[in-house]
């Protein structure tokens, strides 16, 4: 019997029973269609994931004051900021794999501009900073050296900022008071978006360190050179081990730190964050993976449980076939189609709800969602598996059964 | 020569702690071209003979030539093969797949034969046509009446062209003006050479078969040649009769 035959014989068998048919797919649809929904809001996410990488630099790596002893009391970090705005120079001067090394000084404060203000984040920097972050100004200019040498007073804006105090008109060549001192908006920076950890990254002023030790944020910090944080840019293709051991080198060094004294700074590589949520978004999707199968496998059970009672109903229907000249192995083929007839069908259903259900999810939720043609040909060959494992025992039974005994069954 | 040749055929099966001997001890020879009529009460055995004959069963003993072919040692498969080529069956219950039309009802040995869909379906209606049935190649076994389900069971029992046709009870469910039908057209086909066999318990049926084999208790107790009666002829009869009394 060609297999052609057999097909037309097993779907004309699903037919007469238009509703069970429907009812015992339903398990693989939803299972199918779970796999489809879950794959494609995880490979949304992580596609999420390496756009943030992008957005922050995947080769950014930030120094931030450490601990230090005070008198044998270990303090905790960040208590004294132990990095100063000259360890930032020497690292980009010294360091062959950093590209651009800015100091950042960081406070909080009014903006005022007319009868509007904000209380944002103030951050004194150098040229070297917008480099770093890769952060581009889209209205006027960045800062230049003379900025800071001359300490001027000169801004650029985020765009909350910007927003808040302008609305959709442009701020360049305005004055804007930072902490009651008077500064020309020179430029607008562009939208950076939250950060990993939903900060608005947009919510800050950048001015010149200079700027901000002398006039803005003033206090103790007008003596020193210390600084917040060195935001580290490593060269494209740079060793970023290598990179940040020579980093950690000079910074011991200039520090004067001796070889059994711990160092005073950290060093965050944010790839390695970024990396973590990656593999916490991964978890996520084996644990729906897991969910997704029990949901298969309970789905092929309901298509054994219908097949077995298919070769019961039709137990007769057999017995005339194998009278007629059916072998054993064209009943097996016949229920063994059904069932991966049924199963198929309720794949292809489970992936087109399953890619609707992610479309859906993409526009309600405002999820990314990334349909992968290896999600559906994966369903699809799971739920032929699946056909193939719970149709075979019914079909097996159905292959043995004596004929005269099949024939005279009530 | 001897169509079909038993030898001391005996079933037994086993009920529980008695056994039960369905069979026990048939030695018989059926020429080609014969028509038989397998009489007998019910548990008499004439059952458990036709499905050893028809190679849906297996004695327990005893040796079975099918047109010279020992069947004992043949597979499950190769019995299969047997009954698809060589032997039609024509059943109390017709045994037609519902919802499936007439002519693929008919086509259904030639589909485990391997025939090509297109062969198939001119050998169904071929055989469709042979029966009176044309016309009504399209519908399906609950739009059609008992005596023309149980022809278009004839038709699916003759599209193999077998050298053999068993019919088990095949009125069993007529009544008697269908009955006569049936019997006539059965009469016609051993007329064109084909050998039939029918188990029936209704002397009535019996008198259209040239031979009578009578079982009792899993013996035959007579074995008589008969002066078949014409069902054709009788067919004829019964409705001149009934168009000359008015209603």
């Amino acid at each position: 019997m060609s297999f052609l035959a057999t097909l037309r014989v097993a779907l004309a068998a699903l037919r007469v029973n238009k509703l069970r048919s429907a009812l015992t797919m339903l398990g693989i649809i939803i299972g199918v269609g779970a796999v489809i929904t879950m794959v494609a809001v995880g490979a949304g996410a992580q596609a999420r994931v390496e756009d943030q990488i992008k957005s922050l630099g995947s080769n950014l790596i930030i120094v931030l004051s450490g601990n230090f002893t005070l008198g044998g009391a270990r303090m905790g970090s960040g208590t004294q900021l132990t990095i100063t705005e000259d360890d930032a120079y020497a690292l980009q001067r010294e360091v062959a794999g950093v590209q651009a090394a800015a100091p950042a000084l960081r406070g909080s404060g009014q903006v005022v501009f007319g009868n509007s203000n904000w209380a944002t984040q103030i951050q004194g920097t150098t040229p070297e900073f917008l480099e770093a972050r890769q952060w581009e100004v889209v209205s006027g200019k960045g800062f230049d050296p003379s900025h800071v040498d001359a300490a001027a007073k000169v801004v650029l804006l985020g765009q909350t900022v910007a927003k808040s105090l302008f609305g959709e008109a442009d701020p360049v060549g305005e004055t804007v008071r930072i902490r009651r001192v008077p500064h020309v908006v020179i430029g607008l920076l562009d939208r950076k978006g939250q950060s990993m950890i939903g900060q608005d990254q947009d919510d800050l002023v950048l001015i010149p360190i200079t700027t901000a030790r002398k006039r803005v944020l003033g206090g103790q910090q007008v003596k020193s050179r210390n600084v917040n944080s060195i935001t580290v840019r490593a060269r494209d293709g740079a060793d970023m081990l290598q990179t940040e051991q020579e980093m950690r080198d000079l910074l011991r060094q200039r520090h004067k730190l001796s070889a059994n004294q711990e160092d005073d700074f950290f060093l965050r590589n944010l790839s390695e964050v970024l990396a973590a949520q990656e593999a916490s978004s991964k978890v996520l999707a084996y644990l729906l993976a897991a969910i997704a199968s029990v949901s298969l496998v309970v789905g092929g059970i309901g298509i054994m449980n219908i097949m077995l009672v298919s070769v019961t109903e039709r137990t007769r229907e057999i017995g005339l076939r194998m009278a007629v000249g059916a072998r054993g192995r064209d009943i097996l083929t016949q229920f063994l189609v059904e069932a991966v007839t049924l199963a198929l069908i309720g794949g292809f259903v489970g992936i087109v709800i399953g890619g609707a259900a992610a479309v859906a999810v993409g526009h309600f939720a405002g999820w990314r969602t990334e349909v992968s043609v290896a999600s559906v040909l994966l369903a699809v060959g799971f739920s032929g598996a699946i056909g193939v494992f719970f149709g075979f025992y019914p079909a097996r039974k159905a292959a043995r059964l004596a004929p005269i005994e099949a024939l005279r069954h009530e | 020569m001897a169509l079909i040749e038993t030898q001391d055929l005996a079933k037994v099966y086993h009920l529980g702690e008695t056994d039960v001997h369905a069979l026990a001890g048939v030695s018989v020879a059926i020429d080609d071209g014969e028509f038989v009529a397998v009489m007998g009460p019910s548990g008499s055995g004439k059952s458990t003979f036709m499905n050893v004959v028809g190679c849906l069963d297996v004695p327990t003993s005893g040796a079975y030539r099918f047109a010279g072919e020992d069947v004992a040692g043949l597979s499950a498969d190769a019995l299969a093969g047997l009954r698809n080529r060589s032997i039609g069956f024509v059943f109390q219950q017709f045994n037609l797949l519902p919802r499936t039309s007439a002519a693929a009802n008919v086509e259904l040995p030639l589909l485990y034969g391997g025939v090509p869909a297109h062969e198939r379906r001119e050998r169904a209606l071929a055989k469709l046509a042979q029966v009176g049935l044309a016309e009504r190649a399209g519908h399906h076994p609950a739009q059609l009446s008992g005596g023309q389900q149980q022809r278009v069971a004839i038709a699916r029992a003759l599209v193999n062209d077998p050298k053999l046709i068993l019919a088990d009870e095949p009125t069993g469910a007529l009544d008697s003006a269908t009955s006569l039908e049936v019997m006539a057209l059965l009469q016609e086909l051993n007329r064109s050479g084909i050998t039939i066999v029918v188990v029936t318990h209704e002397p009535d049926i019996a008198a259209f078969a040239s031979r009578l084999i009578a079982f009792r208790d899993g013996r035959i107790v007579s074995d008589t040649r008969n002066a078949p009666a014409d069902a054709a002829a009788a067919l004829a009869r019964r409705r001149a009769e009934a168009a000359g009394v008015p209603a």
